[in-house]
């Protein structure tokens, strides 16, 4: 039907020309910005951003420095994922480095060693009858905990009305709050081998990818991803259409609440320990990782691979303002000034649009 | 909950019509719908049968659109009882309306402006492959295939079914809505204001969709502000003011000038006098 002239009007359509993928144009900013800390590093550090620059070393690119960008956002990066659904159906969740806090602390507790270099670990927060447990006691307790405090937010946002960012705002507070309670401010460490693992070396990359490529397949191929684009798109018409509304943004939002749940696995175990203060503003920085990726904040447009390629530029830019030697004051000041364009970028965007219907 | 409220029209609990049901598709008695304050819907008793087309007529915010509403259970009624395909129905929300056969345009249209033309028209009962409860496998081509079957059936054009809703003109989108409706078997089809923004083209392509209903015995309830339109297509006019049913008219027994009168409310037809 490519050259068919059809349509209302007798208007032409040349189906050749389409438009590029919002997703393309964020590549591309990923590709800019990598080319501008190239150009930076060989003025001002003679030295390059991308590529291997050391004689003892083989290879093209500077791998280490690849290796640390992503697994530095990659566990940011799975919380992005769930909230990447949440802002898909216009709304919005604050409390994921909360319940990451909470969760860590909670499923810590159930993979702590029985013994410290021959000596009883008198830190374990059960006592010492529950120490040593099989791993997945720890793992299912923090899907578990992950899950619920997301169940919350959702039936609080479905069936009270209060808008999302009330709703996690307090989620956001209680869990702090829990993740402080939970041992009076101590932190929570020595685990076991097998939970060492979970986080160890590349791990955080191989999970956040796994979860990436699986949430990117939910969202394109199955109505749960329908029914979310849906809903963000014309709530009133995805309810005339029979979808429903409430139940689906409580199981949106519990989707959430479990990835952060994954997230506080992954980092307690690549940190062996777990502390009431963790997790602070991951929040912020995973929905900064979405809209940089292209996820409209009014809901219904945007795609995972365009939070994937948002959390890289999120990762290249840290990354090249520490290999610029900036301080980190810069780099959060830049990282807000991001976000705020980014929001600024989708508005312009979205007018845009407007003016050519 | 609403699905033991659905007991059959001669069960002992269910409320009865007064009068025969026979072969009466929907009914409706003391309909009625407030606000707070606000009575956009008072008392509407209405009924259609087999095969007949029921056109709805009536000022701006005269409740044409609120009765609606009602029916197809995007809103919960203030009180009243309704009947549907011989049973008496307390619908816990539009898909459960849907599902028991009553396919609506909507004058906002409810299409979703980020998703494309079958998306929109399979938009909550999508065609899935396998079923995973809400993970269940969609069936784009399936869905693509029975879209283009749909428009085709409608006379319909769209330039290109993958488009989103949103770059389409108000004209396309209305032939969405209405292609959606025509793709469903139903027994009973609303349609509030379907050719408001049509062209003339687009609106005698309407018209022809909703002969076709005719021909095929599909009742309709046709909201309309087009007197022309509605002396052609319908068989009784139901006129509405205020919020009541103020004159149910055999379209025989009537002309554009005497609809004109009783929406305007220079007349009022005796049995509903009282109430006005
Ligand atoms: N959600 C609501 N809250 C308050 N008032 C409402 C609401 N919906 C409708 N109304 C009021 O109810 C009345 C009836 O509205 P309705 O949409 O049914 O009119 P209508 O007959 O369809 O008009 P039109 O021909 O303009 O479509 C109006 O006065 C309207 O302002
Ligand atoms: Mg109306």
């Amino acid at each position: 039907m490519a050259e068919a002239t059809h349509g209302i009007g007798g208007l032409t359509f040349d189906a050749s020309k389409r438009n590029l993928p919002p997703e393309a144009g964020v590549a591309i900013a990923l590709v800019l910005i990598v080319v501008v800390f190239e150009v930076l590093g060989r003025i001002l550090m003679n030295d390059s951003f991308l590529f291997n620059t050391r004689e003892n070393i083989d290879g093209i690119f500077n791998v280490a420095r690849l290796q640390i960008i992503i697994l530095q956002v990659s566990i940011i990066g799975i919380i992005a994922l769930g909230v990447t659904q949440v802002i898909l159906t216009g709304g919005i969740d604050l409390s994921s480095g909360s319940i990451v806090a909470a969760t860590a602390m909670i499923a810590m507790s159930f993979a702590q060693v029985g013994e410290i270099n021959g000596m009883e670990n008198t830190r374990a927060v059960f006592g010492s009858g529950w120490v040593d447990l099989p791993v997945i006691l720890p793992v299912v307790v923090a899907l578990a905990c992950g899950m619920a405090a997301g169940l919350i937010n959702g039936l609080l946002i479905a069936y009270t009305g209060i808008p999302p960012f009330i709703a996690t705002l307090g989620m956001m507070v209680s869990a702090r709050g829990v993740a402080k309670w939970w041992t009076a401010g101590q932190p929570v460490s020595f685990p076991t081998e097998s939970y060492a693992a979970i986080g160890s070396g590349m791990m955080p990359v191989f999970v956040f990818v796994v979860l990436a490529i699986l949430f990117h397949l939910i969202l394109r191929y199955t109505v749960y991803g329908k029914h979310t684009y849906a809903i963000g798109s014309n709530e009133a018409a995805a309810r005339m259409s029979g979808i429903k509304v409430a139940r689906h943004k409580v199981l949106v939002y519990t989707i959430a609440g479990l990835l952060a749940g994954v997230a506080a696995l992954v980092l307690s175990s690549k940190n062996l320990t777990a502390q009431a203060g963790m997790g602070m503003m991951y929040e912020l920085d995973a929905i900064a990782m979405a809209v940089i990726g292209g996820i409209s904040l009014q809901g219904g447009r945007g795609s995972i691979p365009g939070t994937v390629l948002g959390a890289m530029i999120f990762g290249v830019i840290i990354s090249g303002f520490t290999f610029l030697r900036l301080d980190a004051y810069y780099q959060e000041m830049v990282k807000g000034a991001i976000i705020v364009g980014a929001v600024v970028l989708d508005q312009w965007r979205q007018r845009r649009a407007a003016a050519k219907a | 909950m609403a699905s033991d409220m659905q007991t059959d029209i001669s069960g002992a609990n269910a409320p009865h019509p007064s009068g025969d049901i026979g072969d009466v598709v929907l009914r409706t008695e003391g309909l009625t719908k407030h606000y707070g304050g606000v009575h956009a819907l008072q008392d509407a008793s209405f009924e259609i049968r087999k095969g007949e087309h029921v056109a709805i007529m009536g000022d701006n915010g005269a409740g044409k659109s609120t009765f609606v509403r009602q029916i197809t259970a995007v809103e919960q009624r203030t009180g009243g009882k309704v009947w549907f395909d011989g049973r008496y129905v307390e619908f816990d929300g539009p898909l459960e309306a849907r599902e028991a056969g009553i396919e609506t345009v909507f004058q906002n249209l409810a299409l979703a402006d980020h998703l494309d033309v079958p998306d929109n028209l399979f938009l909550g009962r999508e065609k899935v492959l396998f079923k995973l409860g809400p993970f269940s496998i969609l069936d784009y081509k399936g869905m693509r295939e029975a879209t283009l079957a749909g428009l085709e059936k409608t006379g319909v054009k769209i330039p290109n079914i993958r488009n989103t809703i949103q770059h389409m003109s108000g004209g396309q989108r209305q032939c969405v809505a209405i292609a959606r409706t025509a793709t469903f078997h139903s027994k009973l089809t609303i349609m509030d204001e379907p050719t408001a923004a049509l062209g003339v083209q687009e609106t005698a392509q309407v018209e022809n969709i909703i002969r076709t209903l005719k021909e095929q015995g599909e009742p309709l309830i046709l909201i309309s502000h087009n007197m022309r339109q509605v002396m052609d297509l319908c068989d009784r006019i139901v006129v509405f003011r205020r919020g009541r049913v103020c004159a149910n008219l055999r379209k025989e027994e009537t002309d554009g000038q005497d609809v004109v009168s009783y929406i305007t409310g220079a007349k009022t037809q005796d049995q509903y006098a009282d109430a006005a």
